[in-house]
């Protein structure tokens, strides 16, 4: 052993988020509905779902497969396809309305007003092309450059999200960069034009634990240099707790809680987001048992009637009359606070959270 | 890239060596009597062991195998009945029923054949690719669905009928005949467009069907939903994007089809009477004419083996993912 | 063999007081082909390059790492879907890493495999009666007509209905072919499972549904698990034990409280904060959390000496000469390869208030 000492790691520690109040929103959903006339039936994806958000906000949406979570995001960009889908309600992306809104004008709205990272950048980077091509066909979509200035923008993006080398990784194929930098590279496509929405769909479900953190880091700082709004999608609510500012919780083609993120995560009032807190093993404190949710999530082909989730529901019982089979609940503030909104027809659900669900939390 | 190439030709020249020596066993060391042949029905003993002295036929077999590839690499001379002729390298032998030097044969059928081939196959990769992708783009309307029971009925539709079908009654065609390119291209093109429209026309159908599916998977693809959102024209998100990738597949199966129609011609050939390759072949089949069906071999071999290798290589130019080695 | 030595009636051979499974310096190294002239340059990618563990029966031991860290391969490596380079895989005391297929046969029945992906490891062609009931009858498990009632109490011990094994598994979601795929396990009346990332693909509500249906099995029927998975909050519920593997070695191995708590490699450290914890939201201050940088190195051409140290921040020259053994250092409860091994100066996980 030597007598040097021995150095610390570099460490990075989130600031917690500060909130600007009462800003206007920049992105605007209401009342959409997507829905997709299939063989067996009309899948109806997306219920009805509203919310808004602001610049330099995240928006983090949270649902399992089937929820309508990417669906509805999806429909942001205007990327379903016309012919088999059908769209009702409003998004508004900076006063533009999106919904109906004509392909040329589309065109000109994707890529620049708002832009989307995916899931597994392995599949979603055009495997025949290089990084810098896809990164210059962005830009070139909506500056009318020479291909000599798209390529310095393009190497300067792939510096700004921490590529390193990046007049010579500019060059490269997707298959030569490793996962999280294939990452990094489909972010910086997606800021290439400065757009003020960026929608990031599961980003970091396929990479790495140290990988994620790092892109979870680049999100958030990037979002700051930006000042754009993000719309996060995942169904990690880790990932959650660490980006977002407000939080979406979907379950089957509806918004069952929607709020700032410590108030849902920390007190939740929907019996959905009490299961999900039970079913997920956390890496600190003592561990508990897992209660998980009875059940699958429905089929959107045949949605129960009343809530959608009452056949997975232990609180059920609670409500008189019936209610929760015959009844859809409203999405509306059940407390005194006025700033988050719940689907469900249980009395006093904080109560119920405190006394019931908070004790046996893993 | 360099050591990939030169490996890949070396192995080619050796699966041609091995077929070579192969054919030759089956074809002069098998109990087969070329001599005979020639000889034909008056035949007098003394005659015949000249004809076996003059073709090497009494000699054992591997020499006959060496004298052949050295024909093939540097020339021979054959003597019958005093006369010494000398066969310049590439010397495949001489024809036992024509009598002139197999390779002369094989250089005048080659293009031929090439013409036919190339030609035929430009018509039906343009065609098939622009209605499959065409087709792809517009799935499950009728227009697709027009396209694919057309593929399908023409697909089905035996290849000889077809070709039957255009030599009898597309009579408006000019007539069916060969002329060098270099001599005059307008003949030239002419004088193969029923043999190119029936090639083209029967193959199209398959390739619609390759194109089609092969589009349909790529625009079924993460990469052309992230083409999209960058807010690129439909048009290009689906010949940039998506054609580039569903090409790669046909263009494979593009590349072995060429090289089996080369060797497939006769049909072709036969009907439109054009002197290519495939007449050849059989020409000498029904007439025992060894040397040139080994001449044939040699060049059928050939192709697929190039053809196999050029494949290979455009693989690798399309996909930057494929590592040659 | 040995006096210790026993052969049951079954076929497999057990050394007495021998622990369930222990491997021992396992290697395995495929081969890529070159760019020579005559493939001449052949290269081998050390996907698992020495890795020794013990499984003691009833155990659970945990293998966590990044993608490529080679614990698949270990795990293809126990259950003998692969040959090992180099090494020792004991099963009760007897050496498994070399024997035929045949040889094998009454081992395969003992250690059985659990797949991630429930959509692709079910024949779509076969109903779940066919499929659990090819695994009774491959192994001898139970008379013919006993068949049908013993694949539908199967079913049922993993929750399915007993009366759907006539259907396919394409009839069930993704959770339930997940119990199908554990039915089938089952099936063999096993002494240990190997279950590659078993969770992964499932929604998270269904996750816990098939890790307690695990917990329940590994309770009940005492089969011993050697649980891999890249959820290290999933793996600290359902382990005993824990082993760390970071490109084809293994970095730490030790019990689940001790490694999660006070872990001393700093790869281990790095990973354990690069989770992200809910507990933000409970008011608890966001952890510190160390940036490694870089991306891992090629298996084919890995570092000299220690594997992690280039991207390490106490990597020293001996680092880069020495390859730290894995041993028990004089502090902590885990065995630990590096050469600056010691447990963080403040926790790096947030505590719970």
């Amino acid at each position: 052993m030597t007598d040097q000492t021995v150095r610390s790691p570099q460490t990075v520690t989130r600031t917690p988020r500060t909130r600007a109040e009462g800003e206007e929103a920049y992105l605007e959903v209401s009342d959409l509905h997507v829905q997709f006339p299939t063989a067996d039936g009309k899948v109806h994806a997306v219920q009805g779902l509203s919310y808004s958000l602001p610049l330099r906000r995240t928006l983090a949406i949270v649902g399992e497969s089937g929820s309508g979570k990417s669906v509805s995001s999806m429909a942001i960009l205007g990327l379903h396809d016309r012919k088999s889908t059908w769209i009702s309600g409003s998004i508004k992306v900076g006063g533009k309305e999106v919904v109906g809104m004509s392909e040329k004008s589309l065109m000109s709205y994707r890529g620049a007003d708002a832009a989307m990272i995916f899931q597994d950048p392995q599949s979603s980077l055009h495997p025949f092309f290089t990084i810098g091509d896809q990164i210059m066909e962005s830009y070139r979509a909506h500056h009318n450059v020479s291909k000599r200035a798209a390529k310095a923008r393009a190497v300067d993006m792939l510096g700004r999200v921490g590529i390193p080398n990046p007049s010579r990784r500019v060059d490269q194929y997707p298959h030569e960069f490793s996962g999280g930098m294939r990452q990094r590279a489909m972010i910086a496509m997606a800021l290439v034009n400065d757009p003020k929405l960026l929608i990031a769909d599961e980003p970091t479900t396929a990479l790495d634990v140290t990988v994620q953190a790092q892109i979870l880091d680049l999100i958030s700082d990037l979002q700051r240099d930006f000042g754009s709004a993000v719309v996060f999608i995942t169904h990690d609510l880790g990932v959650v707790a660490e980006i977002a500012d407000d939080i979406l919780v979907m379950y089957g083609g509806n918004a069952v809680e929607h709020g700032p993120v410590e108030k849902i995560l920390g007190t939740p009032l929907h019996p959905y987001t009490w299961g999900l807190l039970e079913s997920i093993p956390a890496v600190s404190g003592t561990p508990g048992p897992l209660h998980p949710i009875p059940g699958s999530p429905p089929s959107l082909l045949a949605m129960p009637t009343g809530c959608a989730f009452h056949p997975r529901c232990e609180f059920k019982d609670r409500v008189g009359g019936d209610l929760c089979r015959t009844l859809k609940p409203e999405l509306i503030s059940r407390t005194a606070d006025q700033g988050r909104t719940s689907r469900c027809h249980l009395k006093e659900p904080d109560k119920v959270f405190e006394t019931e669900v908070l004790p046996r939390l893993p | 890239m360099l050591f990939y190439i030169l490996r890949r030709v070396l192995s080619a020249i050796s699966v041609v060596i091995v077929t070579v020596v192969a054919s030759f066993m089956l074809f002069f060391v098998a109990p087969t009597d070329p001599a005979g042949v020639i000889c034909g029905p008056k035949c007098t003993p003394d005659r015949l062991a000249d004809i076996s002295r003059s073709l090497n036929l009494d000699q054992p077999a591997v020499e006959q195998i060496g004298l052949y590839f050295k024909g093939i690499v540097a020339g021979r001379d054959y003597s019958a009945g005093g006369v010494t002729r000398h066969c310049a390298a590439p010397c495949l032998g001489y024809s036992y029923i024509l009598g002139v030097p197999v390779t002369d044969l094989l250089v005048k059928a080659v293009p031929v054949t090439l013409s036919i081939v190339f030609g035929g196959a430009t018509i039906y990769l343009l065609f098939g690719v622009l209605i499959g992708t065409i087709s792809a783009r517009v799935r499950g309307t009728t227009l697709d669905k027009v396209s694919v029971g057309t593929s399908l009925v023409i697909g089905s539709i035996p290849y000889f009928i077809v070709a039957l079908v255009i030599a009898l009654y597309a009579t408006f065609l000019p007539k069916s005949q060969y002329t060098s390119f270099f001599e005059n291209p307008v003949q030239w093109a002419s004088g193969m467009l029923a043999a190119w429209l029936c090639l083209g026309l029967t193959n199209s159908a398959s390739y619609t069907r390759y194109s089609r599916a092969s589009m349909i998977e790529a625009l079924g693809q993460d990469f052309t939903r992230t083409a999209r959102s960058k807010g690129i024209s439909e048009r290009r998100v689906v010949y940039r994007h998506g054609l580039r990738a569903a090409m790669t597949p046909v263009i494979t199966i593009f590349g072995v089809d060429v090289a089996y129609q080369l060797v497939n011609t006769i049909f072709t050939e036969r009907i439109f009477q054009l002197p290519g390759l495939g007449t050849r072949i059989i020409n000498a089949f029904n007439q025992y004419d060894l040397p040139v069906l080994m001449g044939g071999v040699i060049v059928g071999a050939t192709v697929l083996v190039v053809m196999n290798l050029v494949v290979d290589i455009l693989y690798t130019v399309l996909d930057p993912r494929v590592r040659l080695g | 063999m040995t006096a210790a030595t026993n052969t049951k009636s079954s076929g497999v051979k057990q050394v007495e007081g021998a622990p369930l499974l222990e491997l021992e310096d396992v290697k395995m190294h495929f081969r890529t082909k070159g760019d020579g002239l005559l493939a001449r340059g052949t290269k081998w990618v050390q996907a698992v390059d020495g890795v020794s563990l013990t499984v003691q029966p009833g155990e659970t031991v945990g293998l966590v790492g990044e993608s490529g860290c080679g614990k698949s391969t270990t795990a293809r490596l126990i259950t003998r879907l692969l040959e090992p380079t180099a090494g020792k895989i004991k099963y009760q005391g007897v050496d498994i890493a070399h024997m035929s297929e045949r040889q094998l046969r009454p081992y395969r029945r003992e250690i059985q495999l659990i797949f991630q992906d429930p959509y692709s490891s079910l024949n779509p062609r076969h109903t779940v009666g066919t499929i659990v009931g090819t695994a009774l009858r491959t192994h001898g498990m139970v008379p013919k007509n006993g068949e049908l009632s013993r694949v539908q109490e199967l079913l049922e011990v993993v929750g399915l209905n007993p009366e759907h094994y006539n259907r396919y598994p394409h009839e069930f979601s993704g959770g339930q072919r997940q119990r199908i795929g554990i039915a089938r396990a089952l099936a063999a009346r096993p002494k240990i499972i190997v279950a590659d990332e078993p969770v992964s693909a499932l929604d998270v509500s269904i996750q816990a549904q098939v890790m307690n249906l695990l917990e329940n099995l590994r309770k009940e029927l005492g089969i011993a698990f050697v649980f891999i998975a890249h959820d290290l909050g999933v793996v600290r519920h359902f382990c005993d034990r824990v082993a760390v593997m970071y490109l084809g070695r293994m970095v730490e191995e030790g019990p689940r409280d001790a490694l999660y708590n006070e872990p001393q490699h700093p790869y281990t450290q790095a990973l354990l904060s690069a989770v992200p914890d809910i507990a933000v939201v409970r008011g608890v201050p966001p952890k510190q959390r160390i940036r490694l940088v870089g991306d891992v190195p090629s298996p084919v051409d890995p570092p000299s000496g220690c594997r992690f140290r280039t991207r390490c921040w106490k990597a020293q020259d001996i680092c880069a000469t020495q390859d730290p053994a894995l041993e028990r250092k004089p502090v902590g409860e885990t065995v630990v390869a590096c050469h600056f091994a010691e447990p963080p100066v403040e926790s790096i996980v947030a505590e719970v208030v």
